[in-house]
C-alpha cells in the first residue's frame, strides 16, 4: 500500500472550491476566519504550538479540542494533532489539510485518522495499518448490517 | 465529537496486534487461543492479554470446551465506533459548507 486514498475511508473529505490557494490558506490558518466556519481557537500556525477549538458543551463532550500543530507548509499543507476528552479516556486524530491547484479553484483535501490514545510517536508506523483497518470494516460490516 | 462507548473500541483497536487477533477471528471464525497464538507470532500470555482487551470492549466472546478456550469475533460491536465515524464525516461536511460561506464573503 502506497497510497491513503486506495482504501475508502468516511474520514476524508474533498472539495474545489472556486478561490485561491492563498485565500483558502488565510482561511485556514488566521485565527479570526478559522473561528468563523470551524469553531473559537486560540491556532497559530507554528509547528509545535498548543492550541484549543472551543465550542459548546454537548452531551458526553465538554466542547474542547485539544491540539498540536505538527506541520505547516505554506499554502499546501497543514496538520494538527486532535484530541477529544483528554486523559485515560481521551481519543487522539490527525487532521490533515492538503490544498493543491485546481481547475477554476482550489482541490481541499482533509483527512482525519484516528489511532487511539497515547501513540503520537507511533504515528508514522500506524497510520498505515489503522488506514487498512478502517478500509477492511467495511468489508467486516457488510454482514453486520 | 462524544467519545463515550467508541473510544473503548477505539482504545482496544489501537494495538496492530489487537487489530491483527480480531481480524483473523472476523475473517475466519472461531478460534482457540492456541491457533490464535500461532498466528500471532506472540507468546500465549501476550495473546491472552490482548484477547482480554479486546473482550472489555466486546469485540470478542468465549467459550471453554475442555482445556481449550474458543474466541469468536462480535462484529456488532463495531458499531459505536462506526456511528462515531459518521459523525464525525457529518460534522466536516458542515465545515466544508461553512468555509465555503466564508470564502464567499472574504475580500478576493
Amino acid at each position: 500500500m502506497s497510497n491513503a486514498t486506495e482504501c475508502p475511508s468516511s474520514l476524508v473529505m474533498e472539495r474545489v472550491f472556486p478561490h485561491s490557494q492563498e485565500k483558502l490558506w488565510r482561511a485556514l490558518t488566521e485565527s479570526p476566519l478559522l473561528a468563523q466556519w470551524m469553531m473559537n481557537n486560540d491556532f497559530e500556525p507554528v509547528p509545535g504550538r498548543r492550541f484549543q477549538f472551543r465550542a459548546d458543551p454537548a452531551p458526553n463532550w465538554n466542547g474542547i479540542v485539544d491540539c498540536e500543530v505538527l506541520a505547516v507548509e505554506p499554502m499546501q499543507r497543514l496538520s494538527y494533532n486532535w484530541g477529544v476528552g483528554g486523559g485515560e479516556s481521551g481519543l487522539q486524530w490527525v487532521v490533515e489539510w492538503t490544498l493543491t491547484p485546481a481547475d477554476g479553484g482550489t482541490h481541499v483535501r482533509m483527512e482525519q485518522s484516528g489511532f487511539g490514545p497515547n501513540q503520537q510517536q507511533a504515528y508514522g508506523g500506524a497510520k498505515w495499518g489503522w488506514q487498512r483497518f478502517l478500509g477492511n470494516l467495511e468489508n467486516v460490516l457488510g454482514g453486520v448490517q | 465529537m462524544k467519545s463515550g462507548n467508541a473510544s473503548y473500541v477505539f482504545r482496544a483497536l489501537s494495538d496492530p496486534t489487537r487489530r491483527a487477533i480480531f481480524e483473523e477471528l472476523t475473517r475466519r471464525g472461531e478460534q482457540t487461543v492456541h491457533a490464535l497464538t500461532l498466528y500471532a507470532g506472540v507468546s500465549q500470555p501476550a495473546v491472552s492479554k490482548h484477547l482480554t482487551v479486546l473482550k472489555r470492549a466486546k469485540l470478542v466472546r468465549h467459550r471453554r470446551a475442555g482445556r481449550e478456550t474458543h474466541y469468536r469475533a462480535q462484529p456488532e460491536a463495531l458499531a459505536p465506533m462506526v456511528d462515531w465515524l459518521k459523525l464525525y464525516g457529518a460534522f466536516w461536511r458542515d465545515r466544508f459548507d461553512r468555509l465555503e460561506a466564508l470564502l464567499e464573503r472574504m475580500e478576493p
